[in-house]
């Protein structure tokens, strides 16, 4: 884990989709598919839903589970995709891993292999990110309420997501600089906030919360 | 012009201090776009839009046209065709034509960007004349799903030549030797076409084409294109014409690289001829104001298109908060999700049972143009799209996949 001191400098990312021209028809070239690709591309299926997706709708968590349940119409495993909570995970292999072993097993149980139909194969895509200085920095916790109110919500994405799954910091860049300056419980606080099933802007409003309470003791 | 800081209005100012930040990373680029035409279509509309908007960001952004003739762009649009799947006879003539055509441009041309930015097949063989160390993107902006092979084979023999290409939906991406990448198209909030308009300017379009908009409406706007399948848009429209007593609208130009546009519009006019509510309407290329009115006017918006490369005009649709039954091809489903902010179709029949449906349901109706509107606002803006080309330009100097300033 990475501990940080010193002033909190704000960043802001973005990403740029790569196809791989890797396509799978059914849960076995899916499989294929999985064990093949860059770790970013498991990363970029888990995760563009957060940022593309920031208000509320039907998307399921990932891109496994909606191409299986909407497209192959394969309900349970995509419901067993859609259930894995990438927040549990250390690293983005774990969560390869995690996938394969669904995958695997249930292949392993000689259920019917459908194909999708034409046109509507799952395409493996990773992303490129580029991460960028903003202007932002905070010295102590009112410093930083202020400035999580101003920032984009790509900025808040990028440290409170991948800083941890994709930088490997071990946790969000938020937490880690809680705990440098002191703030234990606040790291902890943060660290264990569902941030999965919430949109960026009702996480934003959340931290706001959280960080202002801190503030103010 | 628009100002660049106007959209944050729309999209909040960080996301337009964000455009500054990437933006500063390309100051001693020059970007060069070059296209087949200035005017009508997707293509020169984004360019015409976007060319300014970076230049305020502090891009040196600029815009070239290639020249060509009547048999060019008759060749050109053979070729868009069979990229779509349809048969069409291409001579090795054609190609040679095509390639001469390009060379002849080459000659004329200053090649003078860092970044040679180039759309779609027509001018694709500039890349003949790559030299030194400027990077050379292809923007491809049609459906290469089920391209004809020989045709993809001949774009091939040119496309490994690029640094990389660029598709609109991953299902559009090729066998291809070269790094692909994905950046949906977008539309203009704050131009004619889609700003908001006064009720009187609604009213007067209405008024002026002879539409009653105490009836329903229901509307698609187009090239007269046959991969737009207008008559199938009439076939649905009869099935339900009888219950609603609803009207047709079918509006559209044409490119003037497509030399088949008049003639497909004199066919829809002839089929549509027996029937009063059909309206059938050729604009010529500056006529967004009423473009704007119509749809904004429609009580449901149709895209049936057989083939689509995005299909922009759903984007335009939606972002007026306007139902839509759009077919599932192309960049569509990455615009509609089914029954959430629209309907994807598939048949005359499905277009037909998903506008009853509308037609019926009013409130439903709101609620699914509504969710339309801000899934367009999160993903579809010109904001975005600058945002990913920016992006583009700056990955095109660095190798790894994370790259940090």
């Amino acid at each position: 884990m990475t501990k940080m001191s010193g002033p909190f400098k704000f960043y802001t990312h973005f990403h740029l989709v790569r196809l791989l021209g890797i396509r799978a028809r059914n849960p076995v070239e899916l499989l294929e598919g999985l064990k093949k690709v860059p770790t970013s591309s498991i990363y970029y299926h888990t995760h563009h839903f957060l940022e593309k997706h920031h208000y509320l709708s039907p998307e399921p968590p990932n891109d496994f589970a909606y191409w299986l349940s909407n497209i192959l119409n394969q309900k349970d495993l995509g419901e067993l995709f859609a259930s894995v909570d990438i927040a549990n995970f250390r690293d983005m292999e774990d969560v390869r891993s995690e996938f394969i072993k669904i995958l695997e097993e249930y292949i392993s149980k000689g259920r019917r292999i459908v194909n999708c139909p034409e046109g509507q194969e799952f395409h493996f895509s990773s992303c490129i990110t580029i991460i960028l200085p903003t202007p932002y920095v905070a010295s102590d916790l009112r410093e930083f309420v202020e400035v999580l109110d101003k920032i984009s919500i790509h900025s808040i994405y990028f440290h409170m997501f991948e800083a941890k799954m994709r930088l490997r910091r071990g946790a969000s860049d938020f937490a880690n600089w809680f705990r440098g300056i002191g703030e234990e419980k606040l790291a902890e606080e943060i660290s264990e906030l569902s941030i999965y099933t919430i949109t960026l802007n009702g996480l934003r409003k959340k931290l706001i919360k959280l960080v202002s309470k801190y503030a103010k003791n | 012009m628009q100002r660049i800081d106007g959209y944050a209005a729309v999209v909040g100012q960080a996301k337009i201090d964000d455009l500054y930040l990437l933006a500063e990373k390309l100051e001693d680029r020059v970007i060069q776009n070059i296209n087949s035409t200035s005017v009508g279509g997707g293509v020169a509309e984004i360019l015409t839009r976007m060319v300014p908007l970076m230049k305020q960001l502090g891009v040196d952004a600029r815009w070239d046209v290639i020249k060509g003739n009547e048999k060019f762009f008759g060749v050109t649009k053979k070729i868009h065709n069979a990229l779509h799947g349809v048969d069409v006879d291409i001579s090795g003539e054609d190609l040679e034509y095509l390639r001469q055509v390009n060379l002849q441009n080459a000659e004329e041309m200053q090649f003078y960007g860092d970044v040679m930015f180039i759309h779609d097949p027509q001018p694709i063989a500039l890349v003949e004349k790559k030299s030194g160390d400027k990077k050379w993107v292809w923007r491809c902006h049609i459906d290469l799903s089920g391209p004809k092979s020989d045709i993809m084979d001949f774009l091939k023999s040119y496309i490994k030549n690029y640094d990389c290409a660029v598709f609109s939906a991953p299902a559009f991406s090729a066998d291809l030797s070269i790094p692909q990448f994905m950046i949906s198209p977008s539309i203009d909030p704050l131009s004619d076409k889609n700003k908001e308009l006064p009720k009187e300017t609604v009213d007067s379009v209405a008024e002026r084409f002879g539409i009653d908009k105490e009836r329903p409406i229901i509307t698609q706007v187009s090239r007269f294109d046959r991969l737009k399948d207008p008559i199938g848009v009439i076939n649905a429209y009869r099935k339900v014409k009888r219950q609603f007593g609803c009207q047709l609208v079918l509006a559209g130009g044409s490119a003037l690289d497509d030399p088949e546009g008049f003639k497909v519009y004199e066919e829809v006019k002839s089929v549509a001829a027996d029937d009063p509510d059909i309206h059938v309407i050729f604009h010529p290329p500056a006529s967004d104001i009423e473009i704007n009115a119509l749809q904004r006017m429609s009580t449901v918006v149709l895209q049936k298109s057989l083939k689509e490369g995005f299909g922009l005009a759903v984007a335009e649709a939606l972002w007026k908060a306007r139902p839509v039954v759009a077919s599932a091809v192309g960049g569509i489903p990455l615009q509609v999700v089914h029954e959430y902010s629209g309907f994807l179709t598939y048949s005359v029949e499905g277009t037909a049972h998903y506008l009853r449906m509308l037609l019926n349901e009013p409130e439903y109706a709101r609620t699914i143009g509504l969710n339309g509107r801000k899934h367009v606002k999160n993903n579809f803006l010109i904001t975005r799209h600058i945002r990913d080309y920016l992006a583009l330009f700056i990955s095109l100097y660095h190798e790894d996949d994370i790259i940090q300033f």
